[in-house]
């Protein structure tokens, strides 16, 4: 093992303090990656382009709704590169265009244009564009060269070299109030088209000048049943414009034509073209789509008049064109066939088409199994090149609901698949695995009731017999494993092989995504062991994650069950599942008619060893789930014990209930916050796992400052609604939840948010922006009892008539923080660290002890004596308290900690737009022995003590018989 | 309330604890709403009701009224009048039952008085009816205001706080509350201590650091320089060959 990182000297005189206090937490070079991973994500593709430049590239470009610009390798799925910009508006990727070696990217609603380097990724040039919304933009030829790009904006259209970004011109759209100009062409004349329509009246050609930007011509055409350009009209053939009237469908090349196809009841139909190539004309074929499932590819003859259908495609899912050399192929998915989607068994077939004549290309088959638990296919990308033998070959980007990328090369193999639906992770839980088969059967043996002397003995003959099969299987498998080169054997994890290890650091991680695709993650090797798709999932659900049972209850499976709640209305659905498969449990889940206020698993258990969910709706009606008899009669006895709150930050209101026999609700208290005056932005109890191990703490003087166990505590944080920096105000209150009594109420002043804070204990440590002082500063509020305990042996919220005393400080903090979370132990004695995430994407483990409100101004022999850091003002930040030193967490979202078996260890899993999982040692491993623990000297040492105590007392024994003698 | 006969109620009332909390009112709070604040505050009444049913269903009645007094020095009392017969079988009844002993005030504002805005709602708390029986009637009412002086909150303890099953023979117990009163304003969180922080340093400066930095080279290491010029002047004086050298020694 290497030599621990260095510390760097601290050089401030605020840190010299500090130094006294060395902690080193770095990680060894050469323990990089054996206990952590990370996955980076992009989000869901907008466009994607093949690299198209040379016939060996294994580029491809996507660019997401995450306004991420990426780069991967098609052959493995790896990403080469990838930019990530500003979150939110500011950034959204408006097009992508590629040309050659170029990008071209406009940003943030035609704010910006980006012109990116596609072999290495870096920046070509970035211009400003002029204020506007834009519309859309395309490459210019000239003569058979690429050289310009132009943009539309609402009005006016701008062109720009394509070498260094610089205007050509700007022109002002002509009627730009009137009409909505909504595309610009190009077919390698010395001219740009612009289209604009005003919505059922007419149609607005203006053909500018490359050269200069004057408009050479200017056409009106009569189209009152066009409504918008950009949905229902594409260029096709020598500059053709092509419509379809979704009223009557009939097709417009300007000389009016009608079809005599069947357009799907309620369906808009959808034109699909192809330009190959800036330069030349669109090609003259074109898709139809007629319904979700039925395409026509049409062909515009040459005398550009007349439409002749060339093929009906039907069923047909996606189709897409795609050029190689001369060759321009036409790409059709359709479901392979109809009665296997009974079935359940859905795979799919891509067949390439001679776009020019419609005939199906031989040896081009390419039929790929469609995955059940995930979404439709949405979109296609192909990418067609010219083998030797000048036939087309091809592969495929299959684009699912899901998010899901599938790259699919002939005949049929699926490459890579990338599970783009993790970069927006929603929440999460970590669940214990099963015990082994072997282990499960002992387990089981205890766990049932016994029945009888014989049957007994039949049980036990028989799990040993299972054991010692297991046994034998083992020893097989190490023989013949022996025999293979040590590189082959491989310990691939998949869900039959997967079982808890010694102390429990494996597990599985549950993850729920925004798109409502759920995933087990293996926490160790952090593959996707099984998937789920959530279909009608609406945009702005919100979702929670309940473990209802572990997997310490064999053999009744854990479960799990997630709450979707649709933001707007309020209702929601269940969807129980077992969490280490993610089979959907066959346990029916209760009908939810009315929108749900509150959800809460009680302490209680069913006969089935399932924790009992309180789902609270609108009419504070209770519904119980599982709801057997047994459940309901605990329920019963229990009612009058059962407290819960609802907190409705509309309107400031705070409110509890408590449960009465019949499962209906009364309020007992109710705290209102004036909405004038401060607004709830947050609500935080305390995790209902964790542990707490020393009621207090011993001070200087050998007496113990008793800690305020509240396990009913919540944190309420306030904003003011004044933003003005010198009222503007961060309320901290803290409430219990049973009486609703405001235990303390501090407001920081001069503060802002967004403030994220952390409860655990007895402590609350949040963050806020200091308006005055322009920092972000760290406040700890800590609850001690006094010195004596009020009742010891049992806390009860309505038995507590003193307040306890509270102790606050606050630091600065050099940096903002997007995130924060605080560790988790098995039994909590190890030391709490805080994790925190940055914006830079760095997360710190900051070590509770330096936000201690207890830190003295002054140093005293009993501070010393209590191993307090004396105070300093400013909060450090160190290097080697990043956990995941280079491997950067972008826009780290949350932080999940679980425990594990070992008390010193704690998993920590951080989730934005990558995903990181590593283990955390808040007190260094004090449970577990290093890795270059010296077997050989210790138990050298002990067989030489041992021998030497034999040789010396057999020595004594002769000394003594001598000494008799005598 | 209205159900017990006025004329049975001695309408004695207690003078309850008040008390004033002016180490809080000294922050900026409603600083902004401060203008009124030097009219003469009287202070005005709000009535506190409280409600214990056999049954659990609320039906709140006249307790007490509670004078609230705004401004830089907040304070409130409470003038209450004793439990009747009928309320206290009641309450007694509520007891065995493990009932709830539940308390509500209105929302009100104690610095905005011009507008005499009745916010509408009430803030509710509740004990346990046993632990109030059980403690003879001794509650703590405490009120909580926010920073604008909006009442946002209201809580009940008794103390003791347990029910532990005693019976309450002594009907007199029963008859007057004996009320503790406090209203609470927020604190203010503390800042980051810089001042003071950077002041420490700079004594522990002064004692340790300055006196050692101030020392020059000389001032350091004379008793090795001087003997050593000493020595080659003495050297240089004997043989007048080497002034080089000692001057190269003696700087």
């Amino acid at each position: 093992m290497k030599p621990p990182a260095k510390m760097s000297k601290p050089t401030s005189l605020f840190v010299i303090f500090f130094s006294l206090f060395v902690m080193s937490e770095a990680v060894f070079e050469d323990q990089v990656g054996k206990f952590d991973w990370r996955q980076q994500y992009v989000g869901k593709t907008l466009f994607a382009h093949f690299d198209s430049h040379s016939q060996s590239s294994k580029k491809l470009f996507l660019a997401t709704d995450k306004n991420i610009f990426a780069s991967f390798n098609s052959r493995t799925g790896e990403l080469f590169w990838r930019h990530v910009d500003k979150a939110g508006p500011e950034g959204t990727i408006d097009i992508l265009l590629l040309h050659g070696q170029d990008a071209l990217m406009v940003v943030g609603g035609g704010r910006l244009l980006r012109s990116w380097d596609t072999n290495m990724g870096g920046l070509n040039w970035e211009a400003v564009l002029d204020t506007g919304s834009f519309q859309a933009a395309c490459f210019v030829a000239m003569q058979d060269t690429v050289k310009h790009v132009a943009v539309l904006k609402k009005a006016a259209i701008s062109l720009h070299y394509l070498t260094n970004g610089h205007q050509k011109w700007v022109e002002n759209l002509p009627d730009s109030d009137t009409v909505q100009y909504q595309a610009v062409y190009s077919g390698g004349e010395e001219e740009v088209y612009v289209l604009g329509v005003v919505p059922n009246s007419h149609l607005t050609i203006i053909a500018y000048s490359l050269e200069d930007g004057e408009i050479i011509k200017q056409r009106s055409v009569e189209a009152p049943w066009l409504s918008s350009v950009e949905s229902s009209c594409v260029v096709v053939g020598h500059g053709v414009l092509m419509c379809v009237d979704t009223a009557t469908l009939a097709l417009y090349a300007l000389p009016i034509q009608s079809l005599d196809l069947e357009v799907s009841p309620g369906f808009q139909p959808v034109l699909v073209s192809s330009q190959p190539h800036p330069a030349r004309s669109p090609i003259s074929e074109f898709f139809l789509q007629l319904g979700p499932d039925h395409h026509v590819l049409l062909q515009l003859n040459a005398d550009g008049y007349t439409i002749a259908p060339l093929r009906d495609f039907q069923p047909a899912f996606l189709v897409s064109f795609s050029t190689t050399g001369e060759k321009t192929v036409a790409a059709v998915m359709t479901p392979k066939n109809e009665t296997v989607k009974k079935k359940k068994n859905v795979a799919c077939a891509i067949n390439l088409f001679s776009a020019d004549s419609g005939r199906r290309l031989l040896d081009t088959t390419v039929i790929f199994p469609l995955d059940l638990n995930g979404g439709k296919p949405f979109k296609l990308y192909v990418h067609a090149f010219l083998k030797k033998d000048d036939s087309v070959g091809y592969r495929v980007l299959v684009q699912t609901q899901d998010h899901a990328l599938t790259f699919i090369q002939q005949p049929g193999r699926v490459v890579w698949t990338r599970e783009e639906a993790l970069a927006d992770v929603v929440t999460m839980e970590m669940v214990d695995l099963p015990l082994t088969g072997t282990q499960a059967e002992l387990e089981g043996e205890f766990g049932k009731k016994a029945d009888g002397l014989f049957p007994m003995v039949l049980k036990r003959l028989s799990s040993q017999v299972i054991l010692l099969q297991a046994w034998l299987a083992h020893l097989w498998k190490l023989f013949y494993e022996a025999r293979k080169p040590h590189g082959q054997v491989k310990n691939e994890v998949t869900i039959e092989t997967l079982s808890r290890d010694e102390f429990n650091l494996q597990k599985m991680m549950v993850m729920v995504t925004a798109s409502g695709k759920l995933f087990g993650i293996d926490s160790k090797s952090g593959s996707i062991l099984w998937k789920h798709y959530l279909e009608n999932v609406q945009p702005n659900a919100v979702f929670k994650l309940i473990v209802q049972r572990t997997t310490a209850h064999f053999p009744h499976p854990p479960q799990c069950t997630l709450l979707i709640k649709d933001k707007d209305t309020g209702l929601a659905s269940l969807h129980v599942f077992n969490p280490i498969f993610g089979r959907k449990s066959h346990i029916a889940p209760p009908a939810l008619p009315r929108p749900i206020l509150q959800s809460l698993l009680l302490p209680v258990i069913d006969q089935d060893y399932a924790k009992v969910l309180l789902l609270v709706d609108d009419q504070y009606k209770v519904t119980a789930f599982p709801s057997t008899k047994n459940v309901l009669q605990q329920l019963q006895e229990m009612a009058s014990s059962i407290f819960f709150y609802l907190i409705r930050s509309d309107q400031g209101n705070l409110s509890g209930f408590r449960l009465r026999k019949d499962l209906s609700t009364e309020r007992i208290w109710e705290v209102v916050l004036p909405t004038e005056v401060q607004k709830i932005v947050a609500v935080n109890g305390k995790r209902p796992n964790e542990h707490v191990h020393s009621q207090g703490r011993v001070m200087g003087d050998r007496s113990v400052l008793y800690k305020y166990l509240n396990p009913n505590l919540l944190a309420v944080v306030t904003e003011s609604t004044d933003a003005h920096p010198e009222r503007a105000f961060v309320g901290v209150f803290l409430v219990d939840g049973v009486t609703g009594r405001i235990i303390h109420e501090a407001v920081q002043r001069k503060a802002r948010g967004p403030v994220h804070f952390v409860h655990s204990e007895n402590w609350v440590v949040y963050e806020y922006w200091n308006t005055k002082s322009r920092r972000n500063e760290f406040s700890v509020l800590e609850l001690f009892e006094g010195t004596e305990l009020y009742n010891s042996t049992v806390f009860s919220s309505l038995d507590r008539p003193h307040l306890p005393q509270v102790l606050q400080q606050t630091y600065i903090f050099p940096s903002p923080i997007t995130t924060m979370e605080a560790t988790l132990t098995e039994k909590g004695i190890t030391s709490r660290h805080l994790l925190v995430g940055l914006p830079s994407g760095a997360i710190l483990s900051l070590p509770k002890m330096f936000l201690d409100p207890r830190r003295p101004e002054v140093v005293t022999e009993h501070s010393r004596e209590e191993n307090l850091i004396p105070y300093a003002p400013e909060m450090p930040i160190r290097t080697e308290w990043f956990i995941n030193y280079n491997q950067t967490v972008a826009r780290v979202k949350g932080i999940y900690t679980a425990p594990s078996g070992l008390e010193s260890t704690c998993l920590v899993v951080a989730y934005g737009l990558d995903i990181y999982q590593t283990r955390v040692y808040p007190s260094k491993q004090f449970d577990v022995l290093k890795d270059d623990y010296d077997y050989v000297l210790i138990s050298s040492v002990l067989f030489a003590l041992f021998f030497a105590t034999m040789i010396s007392k057999r020595l004594a024994q002769v000394k003594l018989l001598n000494r008799a003698w005598r | 309330m209205a159900s017990v006969p006025r004329s049975f109620l001695l309408l004695s009332i207690i003078p309850t604890i008040l008390i004033l909390c002016a180490d809080f009112a000294c922050c900026n709070t409603g600083r902004k709403t401060g203008d009124g604040l030097d009219t003469d505050f009287s202070g005005f009444s709000v009535p506190l009701e409280h409600s214990f049913e056999v049954d659990d269903v609320s039906r709140f009645r006249m307790r007490g009224a509670l004078q609230l007094r705004g401004g830089r020095e907040t304070s409130v009392s409470l003038s209450q009048s004793q439990l009747s017969e009928e309320d206290r079988n009641t309450l007694k009844e509520v007891a065995a039952v493990d009932g709830l002993y539940k308390i509500r005030v209105p929302r009100v504002s104690l610095t905005d008085r011009q507008t005499e805005r009745q916010m509408d709602g009430y803030l509710t708390a509740f004990v346990r009816a046993c632990s109030l029986v059980e403690s003879h009637l001794s509650d703590v009412i405490t009120l909580h205001t926010d920073v604008s002086g909006y009442l946002i909150g209201v809580s009940i303890v008794t103390i003791p706080g347990a029910c532990r099953g005693t019976e309450v023979e002594d009907e007199v117990d029963l008859e007057a509350f004996n009320t503790t009163l406090t209203i609470i304003v927020p604190t203010n969180a503390p800042q980051p201590e810089t001042a003071l922080f950077i002041e420490r340093m700079d004594i522990e400066h002064e004692k340790r650091g300055k006196p050692q930095e101030q020392k020059s080279f000389f001032a350091k290491y004379w008793m090795y320089i001087v003997p050593l010029v000493l020595f080659l002047m003495m050297s240089g004086a004997q043989d007048q060959s080497g002034g080089g050298a000692a001057n190269g020694g003696g700087r």
